[in-house]
């Protein structure tokens, strides 16, 4: 359960304050499949950050299953990030040097699981995301498309409760696009709670639970459903 | 996160600039390297001259006149109310027990002739005990005559080079050399030598010290030379001298005695502080190689400025970042000092083998001192770069191109 109260987040560019989010007010229940929508610049990014514990507010209160994460050291951020957090991003932000087997591998290294573990789970990650006999190629020999899917593997293979993708078929075709957007969506309907940040109205239209910001701040939210 | 891991995953991204953390090492490798080398050739050095001095005989006085309050080579301030005189070496010769032989020198600068050809040269006045004492070896002839310290017959024994220059290599036995305005016989040549410490006997002419004293017009004499049956006897001898020669100087204590043993102390300090003095010049190019360390991490940072941001996104601690920084700063300049190391004892074996004579081992000191400096100079100057990294903001990390 994710809960935000009046979340601002200011910062200077060139001694000028820019206001990049502004009193957001939202509430993500577990297992939601929410895409937050507006032009560039509008503070999509900025919210994901925030939520993804990598940027803090600069006021307001933000909570994650009820725990209050502005006063956390950032040692109690890491962690948080470690365990309850996956990002997917649109640069895909593979280790060039590194087998996806190695990519998927590296949140466990440093969150210190036993080697044999991590060749066990990453081998199951990279088959859910269908890149089993990709494994041992590095980062640099594989397409767009299934060096996203490394990333979702990674992004997965800490078993968090939240995914964040910030326009994860930004770089990529329609074709290999879907493909991943279905992959998304597939974990989510296994209970996953997915956040996709997309300026594609298209692909945003197929979550259930919509936000769109304009000038940092909410100018319309919708749920489907229930 | 083990430690395995750690050195796994900072090793990969060396492999990652391989020419650039090649050079770095190569740094290191250099700065190590003239450590060990440079220590070598100071403490080499220092064994090659404590070896020179133990050669000439641990079981030698030296009194020299007037009396210093520093040990060292030569009386430094000088009150001599009384010479050393030969009376002086008689009593000595005759009233210390443990004496074996006494042999005083008297030093100076004479123009030398024969025939036409003249130069100046160092004349040494002693007597026929100063061969023992000081091992002079004999290529054809004799040395001065033993006899009567207070008489000498004007007869010099010559050295290797003045024999050259002075005879053009010719027989020179029995021929006349003339010193300032008295006429020498050469009854013998010293056999080359090379450099001896503190004496060049190649180019020196050894008369009697009686003609040497009233050539320089001189009473007093510029060195005693005193050999005892062993190093044992050394103290004993010393206090007996002293007694002696202050009973003969009235009471007063106005000479300097020194031994081998203070001389060898004082070359010894001296060359230590020739070996810092290398050191300190080997630490400056470690010095270098640690800044070339530093620059290649800088590089490394600014390159992987991504990476970092992803490492911070999956939820790597600060510390974690600094870790595999400092890790990989660490491998290069361990690897370098390996290397290093190994240069460095190639070469002495290879010095080894061109010149048997010098002993030149690198200390194990300075082995283990540049084992270890060449890691923490890694950790030292890894460490401004692996902060820089973690504290990098993830979202401007990410987000750089």
């Amino acid at each position: 359960m994710i809960e935000l109260l009046r979340v601002c987040r200011d910062y200077e560019v060139g001694g000028r304050p820019v206001h990049a989010l502004r009193h957001i007010d939202l509430s993500v229940p577990d297992g939601d499949y929410l895409s937050i929508m507006g032009p560039s610049g509008s503070g999509k990014s900025t919210l994901l950050n925030v939520i993804g514990c990598l940027d803090r507010p600069t006021s307001g209160s933000y909570r994650v299953d009820g725990r209050e994460v502005a006063g956390l050291s950032d040692d109690k951020l890491s962690l948080l990030r470690q365990k309850g957090f996956g990002f997917v991003f649109q640069a895909y932000h593979l280790v060039p040097r590194l087998t996806a087997q190695g990519n998927v591998e590296l949140p466990m290294l440093f969150a210190g699981v036993e080697p044999g573990e991590r060749t066990r789970r990453a081998t199951k990650a990279l088959d859910r995301v269908g890149l089993a006999e990709r494994a041992l190629h590095t980062a640099e020999q594989l397409s767009g498309g299934e060096r996203q899917r490394v990333a979702i593997a990674r992004a997965v293979v800490m078993g968090p409760k939240v995914v964040l993708a910030d326009e994860p078929t930004g770089n990529l075709d329609m074709a290999a696009g879907g493909e991943i957007l279905k992959l998304l969506e597939e974990m989510n309907a296994d209970g996953l709670t997915l956040l996709l940040v997309t300026h594609e109205p298209a692909l945003g239209r197929r979550a259930r639970h919509h936000l769109r910001l304009v000038d940092g701040a909410i100018s319309g939210e919708e749920r489907e459903g229930p | 996160m083990s430690f395995r891991d750690l050195l796994a995953y900072s090793a990969g991204a060396l492999r990652g600039h391989r020419l650039r953390a090649g050079l770095s090492l190569l740094g290191v490798a250099i700065g190590i390297a003239s450590v060990v080398l440079l220590t070598s050739l100071g403490e080499g050095a220092r064994t090659y001259v404590t070896g020179e001095f133990a050669s000439l005989g641990s079981n030698l006085l030296i009194v020299t006149p007037g009396k210093t309050e520093t040990t060292g080579m030569a009386p430094l301030v000088s009150v001599a109310p009384h010479d050393l005189t030969l009376g002086d070496v008689e009593a000595i010769a005759r009233r210390v027990r443990q004496v074996r032989r006494v042999a005083p020198l008297s030093f100076g600068a004479a123009p030398a002739a024969v025939g036409a050809r003249r130069r100046d040269i160092t004349v040494a006045g002693t007597t026929a005990e100063f061969q023992g004492v000081r091992h002079v070896h004999i290529g054809v002839g004799r040395y001065l005559p033993a006899g009567d310290l207070e008489r000498g017959g004007p007869v010099c024994v010559i050295g290797a080079k003045i024999q050259q220059e002075l005879f053009a290599g010719e027989n020179p036995l029995g021929e006349i050399v003339r010193l300032g305005d008295e006429r020498f016989r050469v009854v013998g040549v010293m056999a080359p030598r090379g450099l001896s410490i503190g004496l060049d006997l190649d180019e020196m002419v050894h008369i009697p010290v009686v003609r040497a004293l009233k050539l320089f017009n001189r009473a007093g004499l510029f060195r005693l030379l005193i050999e005892v049956g062993s190093h044992e006897e050394i103290p004993a001898a010393k206090k007996a001298v002293i007694e002696v020669l202050r009973a003969r100087h009235e009471g007063q204590e106005d000479f300097t005695i020194l031994t081998q043993d203070s001389v060898l102390s004082t070359f010894g300090r001296i060359l230590a502080l020739l070996t810092a003095a290398l050191a300190g010049i080997a630490a400056i190019s470690l010095t270098v190689a640690g800044v070339g360390i530093m620059n290649v991490m800088l590089v490394s940072v600014s390159e992987r400025t991504r990476e970092i941001g992803l490492l911070k996104a999956l939820g790597v601690t600060k510390r974690q970042v600094v870790a595999v920084f400092l890790v990989e700063a660490a491998i290069l300049s361990a690897a370098g000092g390996a290397a290093g190391l190994v240069v460095a004892f190639a070469a002495t074996r290879t010095f080894t083998a061109v010149y048997p004579g010098f002993p030149i081992e690198p200390p194990t000191w300075a082995v283990a001192a540049a084992a270890v400096v060449s890691v923490s100079v890694g950790l030292l100057f890894g460490t401004l770069p692996a902060r820089h990294a973690a504290r990098l903001e993830p979202v401007a990390a990410l987000a750089r191109r």
